[in-house]
């Protein structure tokens, strides 16, 4: 058989993450630019909208030292990457698609604001429904979780995601779909985790 | 040797799918010596999809979003003279499971200090702060994949876990490769420190291999004399396999291949 590598052991990434990821959360100010949570410009292409949220622990207690990550396409649904050749769909020059997130260190809270995605295509074609993938770490957790947020306001394009649809209890699809509410004139998501219980939130092996 | 073979194997093409990452190279979600796991780790198993374009495509970084000291802990917080501590060069690769060096991979680091304190709001350890030592620091890996940091080395401390444990000298390591799938955090532990046999965070990993390839091996070839040591720490991502016969990622809007 040909010889592979082995991927290198997933570490916890502990208490302190803020320090090396975001510095000014953990007290201190070192970079000068640093990756944070606001994802557009006054030039970004799209709806704004903000995904906000906690992330909950098998005893229902929202966990304060977590940090995320959200990679999103733009608003025509194109990933800001090489790998994307859906040419038909511009890119913005104005959006990345990336940014990160610490929870409050009282609350829990945490929140990202950006534009709401595009239709991806999926496999052999057959268009996603809009999504952003979240990236969760975090002490006390081995190896970094993945998930989607959906959104509530997508029931029919929902209905035929193809990623969504691998779930086989409808049940828990439902922990994969943000809830659009207004609030002080904005658009929100919200979007819990729940990394144990009842409402656990389905996690994926990508 | 993956390094003779790599010239035999395709580069990877920017869509290419990651090949499935393997569990038994990883600590399973709940591991109940690292007590923390307990009530953060999933009970459901992880629900396996074939990789989108969500999944094969990520963040790309460019040098001009990092500051010329970003590599240089040592000095990029220095504020009245030097960090107190042993000066190290820390430097490796980073590559694909098949050998191909990942280039232009975001590598963060962030560390306690040489007292084993972390400049961090919620660190109460009694370990002194060092006012010229902030501990965190970030780089890009060139067109071989290697990168390179200058820091002090942090020191070992003990942590709420069981009565007496203490971690070993650690450097936390965040890495961004080419596709999302292929995101990683680890820690990099430091060749001969006997603490490593009874971390119970190192010991989450069921391997000891796996364990060995987390620790830093002294390297002597890129010490500079009278000034640092320097430590190698290889990092492996998960791999790209090339797709052949068809583009499955996004079939009816790509080009044909």
């Amino acid at each position: 058989m040909t010889p592979l590598l082995r991927e290198t052991a997933s570490q916890t990434a502990g208490p302190y993450v803020h320090i090396g990821l975001a510095p000014e959360a953990a007290g201190f100010d070192i970079f000068d630019r640093n990756f944070g949570n606001v994802l557009t410009t006054s030039e970004t292409q799209g709806e704004r909208i903000t995904i906000e949220g906690r992330v909950f622990d098998g005893s229902g207690t929202p966990l304060r030292d977590v940090l995320l990550e959200l990679w999103q396409a733009n608003a025509q649904g194109r990933y800001a990457h090489p790998g994307d050749r859906q040419a038909a769909k511009a890119l913005d020059p104005a959006f990345r698609g990336w940014g990160r997130a610490c929870s409050d260190f009282e609350t829990g809270a945490w929140s990202f604001d950006t534009i709401k995605p595009g239709r991806v295509a999926g496999r052999h074609g057959v268009p996603m429904a809009p999504h952003v993938n979240l990236w969760i770490v975090a002490r006390g957790i081995n190896i970094g979780l993945h998930t989607r947020m959906y959104f509530d306001d997508e029931a029919q394009a929902n209905a035929a995601d193809p990623v969504l649809n691998l779930v086989e209890w409808e049940v828990r699809r439902k922990t994969l779909v943000g809830r659009r509410e207004q609030s002080n004139g904005k658009t929100v998501y919200r979007f819990d985790i729940h990394l144990q219980g009842d409402a656990e939130t389905v996690f994926f092996d990508v | 040797m993956l390094d003779e073979l790599s010239t035999r194997i395709p580069p990877a093409r920017p869509d290419d799918e990651y090949l499935m990452r393997d569990p038994a190279s990883h600590p399973p979600a709940y591991a109940p010596g690292y007590k923390t796991s307990a009530l953060r780790s999933p009970r459901n198993a992880l629900i396996s999809i074939g990789q989108t374009l969500s999944e094969v495509t990520a963040p790309l970084f460019r040098a001009d979003e990092l500051g010329a000291l970003d590599g240089d802990l040592i000095r990029n917080y220095a504020k009245t003279g030097l960090p107190i501590g042993e000066r190290v060069i820390v430097h490796g690769t980073v590559r694909d499971q098949l050998g191909r060096p990942v280039r232009n991979a975001l590598v963060e680091v962030w560390q306690a200090n040489a007292s084993g304190r972390y400049r961090h709001k919620k660190d109460q350890y009694l370990g002194a702060l060092d006012p010229n030592f902030g501990g965190c620091g970030r780089v890009l890996t060139d067109e071989h994949g290697h990168y390179v940091f200058r820091t002090i080395k942090p020191g070992p401390y003990p942590w709420r876990n069981r009565i007496n444990d203490w971690r070993p000298a650690h450097i936390h390591f965040a890495i961004s490769g080419s596709g999302w799938a292929q995101r990683l955090i680890s820690q990099m532990y430091f060749e001969g420190d006997p603490l490593i046999a009874t971390c119970p965070i190192i010991r989450t990993i069921p391997d000891e291999d796996q364990i060995r390839g987390l620790i830093a091996q002294l390297d002597m070839a890129a010490t500079v004399p009278l000034d640092s040591r320097a430590y190698r720490w290889d990092i492996v991502l998960r791999g790209q396999r090339a797709t052949w016969f068809e583009n499955v990622l996004q079939a009816n809007e790509g080009e044909a291949r």
